[in-house]
């Protein structure tokens, strides 16, 4: 049968034909070369998600109702500049991107259930989303069933490693060691009280910490730990212990409105924070702008960005930032890394030449973002970013000084051997 | 005013709109995604029932029936979450063959009370009972007291606030405020798959019909009717003999192990189960949902919850930051304009004209018929 077909190829028709196809790209290139460099949908889309020769479309699955919404709202409005900012440049491969926004109502299944509309009605492309670790928890399955990307701003416990989640945030180890070297170093501190509110981050961060100071840290000795409940408000009795037992650092690990109860009685109870070392590593400038400048002032925070940061990219965002949503706005750390997420989803479609999940997951690591706020970011291996630590020191205006930043990129550790 | 028939025609009417609806009309129309949405709000259903046997029927009001939901879809979650943390699937854990929450807090073996729910027929019996005895020990504790009224729904609140701090604050026993999450098979059969939700459904659905069947049998019965007494006049019931307390206490109990099958089948179609089902908020949501369906109204109950939660799902997709306001307004609407709900509106207005349908073929046989939303039989 086949044989008989080949004849066919050599009639004059067949070559017409051919050359006329050989000349259709040169056709398409003099008609639209804009899009000269658009690669075919079918190629960069094997696998039905919401990709068009013009668009592509990802989800932002946030808190905008409900008690988490005052901390996801700087992380929506970082997502859609990142993404005005990418359009502005050109797209993806060519495709402006289109957002469509699910609210998780600081409700878990909520979240579940708006993940599953993402993925499976609208078949978006990449999800940024997620806020607390419960969220995110919540949303895991669906992201791994479906075969979604998510990615995910805040800094966390660590403990987890998905194909399916680019975590933006640093996990406990990278925010936690550094910044208790530093204080151990500098302050010459040995003695700390622990403090937290009552879930997982901060039980898990205080284990790192109390296995670091106990294990790592010569002749240093954690002297007391406490834990709140969610929305606590009445400190008065630890900050007694903590008059009794004088620790060198008080390192806390409080969230969420909490944090204006405790650092307004730590200021009524005559704990001077310019004489009294506090480490924290959850409070960024968005939690400050509810606490008051003048209850903080003097503690330190360990992250890895501060607005105040002094570089080129932090220059260029800052403004760009406040001019989209406002001059009284300020960014946080969590802020930070959310604009980070479509940048690196970005960068990774583009390297791996495609918008398939499974082919975005293999490429991500190794994936580097110049243009960083904080810095300059690469994805490892465990789909975590490598990232500088830094101590920043609370001034009264709300803002952090800069005032010690690791030399090199600290290595993302979900799973620290020695510290489980 | 006895009914010798066990649904009455408007009743009967109102059994098969919603069969055919929930068997027929929802599966044919909506994709798999949209079915399994209207699954979770049917678990509210089962809540919904519950309340309308004790607070519609027995007056008495309970704002924590959220504890019962929650201890329910705990016990189906615990044996679930077993099965998932296999020792092959949990090798990577320092202790494998634990939930990895567990790992994660240092525990290095499984508690005594997770041991029971290795097994699926205990698991079982446990949704039933751990939630009636539950039941029991707070109806005991208050109606052997005469507590009641106001002073009960204040109880049952802060009985659903101490659960959930108990469970956020054991976080190494419930995985705390993260919840229980990645369920993956039921007895080997993976749940996740979209042809497992689809026969979820029909359990489910099946599973809501038993309760709306058991709840009218209980309606009917004499103690449906002593409930409806209590209510309206508790001292002459008392008084001509009959024990109030243990009345009440039934009554509860039953709403408490309906709540429980709705939080067990909530677990199975959502694939978790977190303390943000046991608080205070849900518990009063729950409640909410009975008042706009309609508390005298076992199907009020049930369409209760279908509709209030469709609300929600599609307000909340259109309008992501505003959607709260609809929702609110919507409550306060329905509850100012129609105190009986939904079926108060159906047997004000449209139950009527059926009926004077009906009437104009078939004379007097409307007169011993009573409305669905009507206060006493």
């Amino acid at each position: 049968m086949s044989d008989e077909t080949k004849p066919g190829l050599k009639s004059p028709l067949r070559r017409k034909l051919l050359m006329g196809m050989a000349a259709l790209p040169a056709v398409s290139m003099l008609g639209r070369p804009a899009f000269a460099d658009v690669p075919a949908t079918s190629a960069v889309n094997t696998t039905g998600l919401a990709v068009t020769d013009s668009e592509v479309t990802v989800g932002i699955l946030h808190s905008v109702t409900g008690t988490m919404a005052i901390s996801e709202t700087g992380s929506v409005e970082a997502e859609k500049l990142a993404i005005e900012q990418i359009n502005a440049a050109g797209g993806v491969l060519g495709r402006k991107i289109k957002f469509i926004q699910e609210d998780g109502a600081s409700d878990w299944p909520t979240f579940a259930e708006k993940a599953k509309k993402l993925l499976v009605n609208d078949k978006c492309a990449a999800v940024m989303g997620c806020w607390t670790s419960a969220s995110r928890k919540a949303v895991l399955p669906v992201f791994e069933q479906y075969n979604g990307m998510l990615y995910y701003p805040t800094f966390y416990e660590g403990l987890e490693q998905s194909k399916n989640v680019i975590y933006t945030g640093q996990e406990a180890t990278q925010q936690i060691i550094a910044g208790l070297d530093w204080v151990n170093k500098t302050k010459g501190a040995k003695s700390f009280y622990l403090l937290g509110s009552d879930y997982i981050w901060p039980r898990t961060s205080n284990k790192i910490a109390r296995k670091h100071i106990e294990n790592h840290l010569q002749g240093c000795k954690v002297v007391g730990e406490e834990y709140f409940p969610l929305g606590s408000t009445q400190f008065n009795s630890v900050i007694n212990k903590i008059k009794l037992t004088k620790p060198d650092v008080i390192y806390a690990i409080i969230v969420g409105g909490s944090n204006v109860a405790f650092y307004k009685q730590l200021k009524a109870a005559g704990i001077d924070l310019s004489k009294q070392t506090l480490l924290t590593i959850s409070v960024t400038e968005d939690e400050i702008d509810g606490i008051g400048g003048e209850n903080i002032a003097g503690a330190y925070a360990c992250m890895k960005y501060f607005q105040s940061l002094d570089n080129a990219n932090n220059k260029a965002f800052v403004p760009a930032f406040k001019k989209m949503w406002g001059e009284k706005t300020v960014i946080g750390d969590v802020t930070q890394a959310a604009y980070l997420g479509p940048w690196l989803w970005k960068l990774t479609v583009e390297k791996a030449q495609s918008f398939d999940i499974d082919k975005i997951a293999a490429a991500s690591p190794g994936v580097e973002f110049k243009g960083a706020p904080e810095g300059y970011v690469r994805i490892h291996e465990n789909h975590h970013l490598w990232s500088k630590t830094r101590v920043g020191r609370a001034k009264a205006d709300g803002q952090y000084e800069l005032i010690y930043e690791t030399a090199d990129l600290v290595e993302p550790d979900p799973f620290p051997k020695g510290y489980q | 005013m006895i009914n010798s028939r066990f649904f009455n025609r408007s009743e009967l009417l109102g059994f098969l709109a919603l069969g055919v609806l929930l068997f027929l009309i929802l599966p044919l129309s909506l994709d798999i995604f949209r079915l399994n949405l209207v699954a979770k709000y049917l678990t509210y259903a089962f809540v919904g029932i519950g309340l309308v046997l004790c607070w519609g029927y027995g007056g008495i009001l309970s704002l924590g029936q959220g504890v019962f939901f929650g201890l329910g879809g705990y016990c189906m979650a615990m044996y679930l979450k077993l099965e998932a943390s296999s020792v092959a699937n949990t090798k990577i854990q320092s202790t494998p063959g634990i939930p990895d929450f567990m790992d994660w807090n240092q525990l290095t073996s499984l508690p005594f009370f997770w041991k029971p729910f290795h097994s699926f027929p205990i698991t079982l019996l446990a949704i039933l009972l751990v939630p009636a005895f539950f039941a029991l020990i707070i109806g005991a504790a208050m109606f052997k007291r005469r507590v009641g009224g106001v002073y009960f729904a204040i109880i049952t609140q802060a009985i659903a606030a101490i659960l959930t701090i108990l469970i956020v604050g054991q976080q190494g026993y419930t995985g705390g405020i993260n919840g229980i999450t990645d369920l993956r098979t039921l007895h080997g059969w993976d749940i996740r798959t979209d042809h497992a939700k689809f026969i979820l459904y029909f359990v489910e659905v099946v599973l809501l019909f038993g309760c709306i069947v058991a709840a009218q049998f209980i309606r009917l019965t004499k103690l449906g009717r002593i409930l409806v007494a209590m209510r309206e006049q508790e001292d002459r019931v008392r008084f001509s003999g009959y024990s109030v307390a243990n009345f009440k206490i039934f009554a509860f109990c039953a709403a408490a192990v309906f709540a429980a099958i709705g939080g067990a089948m909530f677990t199975l179609e959502v694939g978790f189960m977190s303390p943000s089902f046991v608080g205070i908020v849900p518990s009063i949501e729950m409640v909410i949902y009975t008042a706009v369906g309609g508390r005298m109204s076992i199907f009020g109950a049930v369409w209760g919850a279908l509709l209030v939660n469709f609300a929600k799902t599609s307000l909340s997709e259109s309008f992501p930051q505003l959607w709260l306001f609809g929702l609110g307004a919507l409550f306060i609407a329905v509850v100012l304009a129609f105190p009986n709900g939904l079926s108060g509106i159906w047997a004000d207005h449209v139950q009527p004209r059926i009926d004077r349908l009906l009437a104009s073929r078939k004379s007097k046989s409307a007169a011993g018929m009573i409305a669905d939303g009507a206060p006493a039989e």
